[in-house]
């Protein structure tokens, strides 16, 4: 059902890096998962709308305001990027 | 086992430190079989303890879970300790805050022994798609515990801990309960703030509670329930305590047993009888039996692993080497590879992403993306509507659902991995309580002998939404007769 390119297609969209084997794989593997879940177009859902949200609730807001952080924390924050300069985020350049 | 331990400690028969420690011997005994902990956290703990046997001797007053020690499922977020979503990507991942849960437990001074094994970001039903290792299931320990929580409860039924935190997607606290022979709860979905708890499918997560007794678990509930600005999904909830509502009387009681549960070839013969059984016992304890339908519950696992896969896909994109976690960047600047914002991204994934991950990743890209969302994604939102549909109008005429947790006791470790869809068939009794949103419990009712060995079957009670005190009651009185 689903090719080893479409597969590769898939796995560039969700920024995953597969190998040729890896494609094959995950072809066959996702292929039936995608034949069980096709008994989905049995289910009779003339007239019914897709489920919204699970609990019923609706443009939950809280006040736009700035809650300050202790300096704790902002290291704590710091010290997690993988690759860091002074106290900035260091990434590859976007262009 | 709560209120017992509680009542020592006030009466100061027993020091939380002293109770602290053994437990931490305990663990150092059985866990390097059992391998229930990642990690674990022995020095924030003994202090906490002392802090509340200080309080005790000055006759202070102290919450029922204070003092006592707890285990915690990695994909909470505890701060400043390691919590690694059972997964590479966050191998040395610390936390900069906690979790709500994990706040209001330190409030009520709960003492943290350490985080507990899952799957990889909470994907299996055995806890076997660890990173970094198998957890036995401590009644027979060539099986699993089941999963996602299988740390947890292998911990609970191995005393490694008095109780657990869990979290359930799609069974994750309710299976490995079975499996374990351990009481587990998932809650109203929105009971618990999800805040702090690493996103797997962000309309079915909750997190809950793993006890021996349906007690305990009662009286984790009132402690951890609560809306939260930080969670906008999480809705108000009746600021009361459980433990309270355990009246014992169920006479009037009217449970539903859906006929489609017993109708399927994949329930193990020996499962069905226990169940049956226990379906007697409820009768001669007063209940009132009757039989419903529920016709769309063969598509919720369908449903289920189109919406999950999906959600997942979306709360999976932030791993991504960029602000936290293990990075290929972070390689090249030692190996001095010359990589792109490109490479950063799918080598990262590549390298520290497993393959359930993976694999759901993918499935739920591909029903996202143009020219399938329609055909997948609406269309499971629909049956998801149909199966709430169904479960308001059983509750219309019964006021619990009983059944099976799961279709057979704990397999062998190893037997289900080659085949990712006969591991999804673990949780088809599960499922349909996430996908609606309802509470529902897993106790033990009952064992199967296989190889000399006791493995527990556990009976699932799901109640309606915002409803846990009739199915707490309800699990107290199966226990109790």
């Amino acid at each position: 059902m689903l090719s080893k390119s479409e597969v590769q297609k898939i796995a560039s969209l969700a920024r995953i890096e597969i190998t040729d084997e890896e494609a094959e794989k995950y072809s066959k593997e996702l292929s039936e998962i995608l034949n069980f879940v096709e008994k989905l177009n049995e289910a009779d859902t003339e007239g019914i709308e897709p489920i919204a949200h699970i609990t019923g609730a609706k443009n939950v807001l809280r006040e736009d305001k700035v809650v300050p952080y202790s300096e704790e924390t902002k290291e704590n924050i710091i010290n997690n990027f993988p690759e860091k300069k002074d106290r900035f985020d260091k990434v590859k350049a976007v262009f | 086992m709560i209120k017992d331990l509680h009542e020592k400690l006030i009466n100061q028969e027993i020091a939380s430190e002293q109770l602290t420690s053994d437990y931490f011997a305990k663990i150092e005994e059985k866990d390097p079989e059992i391998k229930a902990y990642l990690s674990l956290n022995k020095e924030f703990a003994l202090d906490k303890a002392r802090a509340v046997d200080k309080k005790i001797k000055k006759g202070e007053e102290i919450d029922l879970l204070a003092g006592i020690p707890f285990a915690v499922k990695d994909v909470i977020c505890t701060e400043g300790i390691v919590t690694t979503a059972g997964s590479k990507i966050l191998e040395n991942y610390v936390p900069p805050y906690d979790a709500t849960v994990i706040t209001k437990l330190k409030e009520r001074d709960a003492v943290i022994l350490g985080k507990t094994n899952t799957d990889e970001f909470a994907m299996g039903a055995s806890t076997e798609n660890s990173a970094f290792q198998i957890t036995k299931n401590p009644h027979d320990t060539m099986r699993v515990p089941g999963g996602t929580s299988g740390g947890s409860t292998a911990a609970v039924a191995a005393d490694e801990c008095v109780w657990a935190l869990g979290s359930d997607t799609g069974g994750s606290i309710r299976q490995p309960s079975s499996f374990c022979g351990t009481v587990g709860l998932k809650l109203t979905y929105g009971t618990v703030s999800r805040y702090g708890l690493i996103a797997m499918a962000s309309s079915f997560d909750q997190i809950g509670p793993i006890a021996k007794t349906v007690e305990d678990a009662a009286i984790v509930l009132g402690r951890i329930r609560g809306r939260d600005p930080r969670d906008s999904t999480s809705m108000p909830t009746a600021d009361k305590n459980f433990e309270d509502g355990l009246t014992g009387d169920i006479k009037k009681l009217r449970i539903g047993v859906p006929k489609e549960y017993f109708e399927g070839k994949g329930l193990d013969p020996r499962v069905r009888e226990i169940i049956e059984k226990s379906i007697q016992k409820y009768k001669s304890l007063g209940a009132e039996i009757v039989e419903i339908s529920l016709p769309s519950g063969k598509y919720a696992l369908a449903a289920y692993y189109v919406i999950v896969p999906s959600e997942v896909s979306a709360n999976m994109a932030r791993f991504d080497g960029i602000r936290f976690g293990q990075s290929i960047g972070a390689e090249s600047e030692k190996t001095g590879a010359d990589y792109t914002l490109w490479d950063i991204y799918f080598k990262t994934r590549a390298k520290y992403l497993g393959r359930e991950v993976k694999r759901r990743i993918m499935l739920g890209t591909y029903a996202l993306s143009a020219g399938y969302y329609d055909q997948y994604y609406i269309k499971a939102q629909k049956v998801r509507s149909l199966i709430r549909k169904e479960f308001e109008e059983a509750f219309q005429k019964v006021d619990l659902i009983i059944g099976p947790t799961a279709p057979t006791p704990a397999f062998k470790i190893g037997e289900k991995m080659e085949d990712p869809l006969e591991m999804y068939l673990a949780d088809i009794y599960t499922a349909p309580a996430n996908i609606a949103g309802i509470p529902a419990i897993s106790i033990p009712c009952g064992t199967i002998e296989e190889g000399g060995k006791h493995l527990p079957v556990g009976l699932q009670l799901m109640g309606k939404w915002f409803d846990e005190e009739k199915i707490l009651n309800a699990a107290h009185v199966f226990e109790k007769s």
